[in-house]
């Protein structure tokens, strides 16, 4: 693969997908930490809100140790050479939550729906580029379909005024040449100025071989997390990814050393447990399941003794999509019923 | 035959078909008008093999026969944008709007917690909430006629193909107006609602959770008694409406996880989402109807 020369935009995920991995419980000094780290390290897009977004703060989800007005207020201030974005699910957060956002100094709305449902996005996609802010449609659990089918959806957000779409593999499920074919397909079909991302989870181990071959396929945004801090077995590693774009002469502007030593010394120690390729995550991978569900898939074994492992699965088997959390408590017990047990 | 309340239904989309499908079983309603905006639309060709008059000039071709026909009561299943619109008009030709779009306009009614509250008020314009509303906030009160609760928070999970136009286009208002009823209807001192849209082929039947924090320890077997108690109440309209599981008690929560199939009357049984939406209207036009029926309720443009 040859890439030498290429220019790419890294995002940082650590304090939005990886608040999935801290059950949202990130502390206001862990973020303006870490943020200020990777600003250190040029790292030139941070996303930071609640893990599934602007108004992500439920039950369902999980509430938040703070607002996601309380961390933005925080941490835009501290970031001077890059830039915050932040990210918004319709139908989880409003257009509301986008405004204050923008108002805190947010620079970066990303507007995340699932891969089929591009047409619910169209009021907050506006609203984002009407705002005059860096506007990405982002197209979640992007392996469940056709590159020509996910290519429909990412036209209809470029329609809306993304100024940059993003393939997401939510699941880390995709192989390198799904990422190929998707990106491939996608970038022939969009303007030539609109920006083109991937957005991969680490569960099959995939996430820095995913990213290249978005970039070698024409992708110039690619989303990482330093230390790998996010849902299931974590995003792209950012810190691996960087010594690899060094090695094959990418153009990203990260300093290797000082992201190196901000995963080492701020991120890592953070973490509620080492996030890696366990047994769970590895299923998520496996059976194309949404990667935050892995902590609540957990909790559900613990509760009622049912194997995560087979919850996850059946969850994949019915076709779940993200920010369907509540089913997995209504399955644990259907499980549990059917094993004779008392619930 | 006994009398029945001449009614029109503004939209022929799936809900305004689906509605028609009902209202013909009434026996308090009588659809006469089908109104679209679209001559080609194959819902006003439906309505039109079904008896009734159409037009394709909306409220605008309504207006003008409204009176001739004696239109009493007008179902608007367009969208909160064009009910806007069409409210003003209605009250001042003195018809009862039933308003299936989440514009909420007029005071929220969701029969089996405030369906009575309704009566003898002379109101011109009531608002079904959204279909998320309609089939949780019915939990909520049942949490919340028993103790007091702090918050609550719905998920609403439906199918890909029950989502129509109005509500992809502008999904921020169903988030907005059920998480605004949950609250003034569920009773509930905050409210919160989230919609996810699954497009699993074969469709997922609609499936909705309710989430309750109550102030203090709750009352497990009051408010399973209760819960209970309502799960039937909806299903004297909704027989499809099914409590799956819970309620499960954890700290001060309280969940219950329901299914909601719907009749298949036009639209599909998955779409129980819409299918609770239309029961909900008619009968609320049908207590209305009853009242004007009785004497009880002259509607006028005053």
């Amino acid at each position: 693969m040859d890439i030498r020369g290429r220019k790419v935009t890294l995002h940082d995920m650590s304090l939005r997908d990886g608040m999935h991995a801290k059950r949202h419980q990130i502390s206001i000094d862990e973020m303006v930490a870490v943020a200020t780290a990777l600003d250190n390290a040029g790292v030139p897009l941070i996303e930071v809100t609640h893990g599934d977004g602007l108004g992500g703060a439920s039950i369902n989800y999980g509430f938040p140790a703070h607002s996601d007005q309380e961390y933005l207020e925080a941490v835009v201030p501290v970031v001077k050479r890059g830039r915050i974005s932040a990210l918004t699910l319709p139908g989880i957060g409003t257009v509301d939550d986008l405004k204050m956002a923008v108002g805190c100094g947010v620079q970066c709305i990303r507007v995340a729906t699932h891969c089929t449902e591009a047409d619910v996005s169209r009021q907050h996609i506006g609203m984002a580029r009407d705002l005059g802010v860096d506007t990405v449609g982002f197209l979640m659990m992007a392996h469940m379909i056709e590159p020509e089918q996910l290519c429909k959806q990412a036209l209809l957000m470029e329609s809306y005024g993304a100024n940059c779409l993003y393939i997401t593999d939510s699941a880390g499920y995709m192989l390198p040449d799904d990422v190929t074919a998707r990106i491939r397909y996608v970038r022939e079909r969009l303007k030539p100025e609109t920006e083109l991302g991937f957005h991969g989870h680490h569960n099959l181990g995939m996430g820095i071989a995913n990213s290249l071959a978005a970039i070698d396929a024409g992708a110039n945004r690619i989303d990482g997390s330093v230390a790998g801090l996010g849902a299931g077995a974590g995003n792209t590693p950012l810190e691996v990814f960087v010594a690899v774009l060094d090695r094959m002469g990418v153009e990203h502007g990260v300093d290797l050393y000082t992201i190196m030593d901000c995963a080492e010394e701020l991120v890592v120690p953070m973490m509620d447990k080492l996030v890696r390729v366990d047994r769970e995550a590895l299923i998520l991978g496996y059976a194309g399941v949404y990667s935050s569900f892995l902590l609540f898939a957990q909790r559900a074994q613990a509760k009622y003794g049912i194997s995560a492992r087979d919850l996850l699965v059946e969850l994949g088997r019915r076709r779940t999509v993200g920010g369907q959390e509540d089913m997995i408590e209504d399955l644990a017990l259907d499980m549990a019923r059917a094993a004779g047990k008392a619930v | 035959m006994t009398r029945k309340i001449n009614a029109a239904i503004i939209g022929p989309g799936n809900i305004g078909t689906d509605l028609l499908y009902k209202a013909r079983r009434s026996e308090t309603i009588n659809p006469v008008w089908m109104v679209g905006v679209d001559p080609a639309s194959p819902g006003l060709a439906r309505a039109r093999d079904m008896g009734l008059k159409t037009t394709a000039d909306g409220i605008d071709g309504l207006m003008a026969q409204a009176a001739a026909d004696d239109i009493r009561i007008v179902f608007d299943a367009t969208s909160a944008y064009v009910h806007r619109v069409h409210a003003p008009r209605l009250k001042e030709a003195g018809i009862v709007a039933i308003d299936l779009t989440p514009a909420a306009l007029g005071p929220y009614c969701v029969p089996p917690v405030n369906l009575r509250d309704h009566v003898g008020r002379g109101e011109m314009n009531v608002n079904m909430v959204t279909c998320g509303g309609q089939a949780t906030i019915p939990m909520v009160a049942a949490v919340s006629r028993v103790q007091s609760v702090a918050y609550a928070e719905i998920v609403a999970t439906v199918a890909s193909e029950s989502v129509g136009p109005g509500t992809r286009d502008n999904i921020d208002e169903f988030t907005r107006t059920t998480s605004g009823a949950v609250a003034a209807v569920g009773g509930a001192r905050e409210g919160k609602a989230i919609i996810i849209i699954n497009p699993a082929d074969p469709p997922m039947i609609m499936r909705d959770t309710i989430h309750c924090l109550t102030d203090d320890e709750p009352d497990q077997e009051a408010i399973t008694r209760s819960i209970h108690e309502m799960v039937r109440e909806v299903q004297r309209y909704v027989p499809g409406y099914t409590l799956k599981n819970g309620p499960v008690f954890d700290g001060r929560r309280v969940t219950v996880w329901m299914e909601v199939a719907g009749l298949g009357d036009f639209l599909p049984t998955y779409a129980g989402n819409l299918d609770i939406m239309t029961a909900a209207a008619l009968r609320t036009g049908e207590m209305i109807a009853e009242e004007i029926l009785a004497g009880t309720f002259t509607p006028s443009a005053s």
